[in-house]
């Protein structure tokens, strides 16, 4: 009797914190399509507000798409060499490799507002650059390069890349040959999780970003910020909508990739 | 691509014979170096020089040098540094209290609707800043449920997202599906015999919790808490959408920056917020012995 109580007792807590989690989402998602989200449902479900986002902010949402793939691509061509390194060089167990993987991680660990002070003050001057999405795309790759590595990093220290590239080494199989042809398809669930996970970030990217963009180079979380602060609430709602269907199966993919990547991995 | 691959250009194959010894190592370890060329460029050309300029321009003031110590002689930085520790502090002991209580439960009980429970809970885990703030606004706001609900209860509406209060609940709401998350995974790895253990020895249920669940958790906490801790102090998003005047580090910072354009104070006092943060991970660190990873 006293364990049911305490499982409900549980239970019941357990479910006010999931609500508050999920009824703000469910709400703004709501309020998105309300003619009046004051008056509430009543006043009629609508697609006017959507329809005024995508006009308004169209360009924001393409803009951050760009980007993120783009990101993509540099933290590939980037990082997954970077990630061989790192599990290859002495072994895998030398200093420096502990350095480089400290020295990743920092970008993460500091806060992003001191890596876009630092990006301005360092090529503010340079006009051209300062007004692109390239200083963007700069600011999210340092951002996103170490969740690529990372996830890249462990599956290659747990697939005994060193062996099998032996084996193709004996067959007469070259450096280049050995990477393309056995380190990347032995790293390919790393390297898909990372994938994810860089899009992910660099989509939803807002502190740096804020700091980099110009009025001509809004991204998506920007254009957010100042729907929020400038538009009524069913404008922005209806954008967090649009954003929410953007990052979805990018999550639910995340979260697949890394169960499947835990699994190979699994210590 | 094909014209490089030949058998040639790599390390020269082992012979048969030869004993995995004789390997030709030496050989192949400066190459393993080209492989790190284009990421290393990237950081040190966009993160690692960056930086190291914020650092002299955080001293290249009226004040030189001393601009460093502004945070804490300065009493309006040395107030926001302290707000925002203390908020930071006091939302992570909630975040752990509360994943622990969760984690545990969904750890412990099989029950249907379980796995769409915990996927709910770690659902916003990849909400940026901005959004979250949203979140407390549609909640707390002038328009938003808790405000409608005391309205219809007391016919007052209690209206708190734009204050230090909505903020403790926008970081609450992104720290909690990241710390569930390592408590659940931690709680996994428990070996359920200590436990049993315990109990047959005759504990009572909060002493197996304290004596035996949570020293073994512990490694888990320290570091996913140290997690929630750097990401608060550095949040900036969710305070960009709640109040430009709620006085936290960040928002001085951006005010410093953007308001007033006093370069050197916001350089001086991002590096101090930059330190704050990476000290407080590389602690539980070596707290903990194992990789504690950052998240956004």
């Amino acid at each position: 009797m006293q364990n049911r109580f305490r499982f409900y007792l549980q239970l019941g807590f357990t479910l006010l914190v999931c609500a508050f989690l999920v009824v703000p989402v469910v709400l703004s998602m709501l309020a998105g399509v309300t003619e009046n989200f004051f008056v509430g449902l009543s006043s009629g479900l609508t697609l006017r507000w959507v329809a005024q986002v995508w006009e308004m902010y169209q360009p924001t949402i393409w803009r951050s798409l760009i980007i993120a793939l783009a990101c993509l691509a540099v933290t590939l061509v980037a990082g997954v060499p970077l990630a061989y390194m790192l599990a290859r060089y002495r072994g895998g167990h030398s200093r420096l490799a502990r350095v480089i993987e400290e020295l990743l991680m920092m970008p993460v660990a500091v806060p992003g507002l001191a890596t876009a002070l630092a990006l301005i003050m360092a090529y503010g001057q340079l006009r051209e650059f300062r007004a692109s999405i390239l200083f963007i795309l700069v600011g999210h790759v340092i951002f996103t390069l170490p969740f690529m590595v990372r996830p890249v990093l462990a599956v290659m220290q747990s697939s005994q890349l060193a062996q099998l590239e032996e084996a193709a080494a004996s067959l007469g199989a070259g450096r280049m040959r050995r990477f393309f042809g056995i380190v990347i398809p032995n790293a390919a669930s790393g390297i898909l999780a990372g994938a994810l996970m860089v899009v992910t970030l660099s989509i939803g990217e807002f502190n740096i970003t804020w700091m980099l963009h110009t009025p001509l180079t809004q991204t998506l979380p920007v254009g957010l910020a100042d729907a929020y602060a400038s538009m009524r609430l069913e404008v922005g709602s209806a954008y967090t909508l649009i954003f929410f269907f953007m990052i979805i199966p990018l999550l639910i993919g995340m979260q697949w990739a890394t169960q499947a990547t835990r699994k190979k991995v699994s210590l | 691509m094909k014209s490089m691959i030949s058998p040639a250009s790599g390390a020269p194959a082992p012979l048969a014979g030869q004993p995995p010894a004789a390997r030709p190592r030496a050989a192949g370890n400066g190459v393993w170096l080209w492989f790190a060329v284009p990421g290393l460029t990237l950081f040190c050309a966009f993160w690692l020089l960056p930086m190291v300029r914020l650092v002299g321009v955080g001293a290249s003031g009226p004040d030189g040098a001393m601009a460093y110590l502004s945070v804490l002689t300065n009493r309006h930085y040395f107030t926001s540094l302290m707000s925002t520790l203390a908020l930071s502090a006091v939302v992570t002991v909630a975040t752990l209290a509360i994943s622990v209580f969760v984690g545990l439960f969904l750890q412990r009980n099989r029950f249907p609707g379980q796995s769409v429970l915990l996927a709910m809970l770690t659902f916003p885990l990849a909400f940026p800043g901005v959004v979250v703030g949203f979140m407390v606004i549609m909640l707390a706001g002038r328009q938003g449920l808790i405000g409608a609900f005391t309205n219809w209860l007391f016919g007052e509406s209690l209206v708190f997202a734009y204050s230090l209060a909505g903020l403790f609940l926008g970081y609450l709401y992104f720290s909690i599906p990241r710390v569930i998350l390592t408590v659940v995974a931690a709680a996994e790895k428990l070996d359920p015999s200590l436990e049993e253990a315990a109990r047959s020895l005759g504990a009572k249920p909060w002493q197996v919790l304290l004596h035996v669940v949570l020293p073994a958790l512990l490694p888990a906490l320290i570091s996913s808490g140290a997690i929630c801790f750097a990401t608060s102090v550095g949040a900036f998003g969710t305070a960009f959408t709640l109040a430009a005047n709620i006085d936290v580090l960040p928002m001085t910072i951006y005010n410093e920056f953007t308001g007033y354009a006093n370069f050197a104070t916001a350089a001086s006092l991002s590096i101090v917020l930059g330190l704050i943060t990476w000290a407080m991970l590389a602690l539980a660190r070596s707290l903990t012995g194992s990789g504690v990873a950052a998240a956004a």
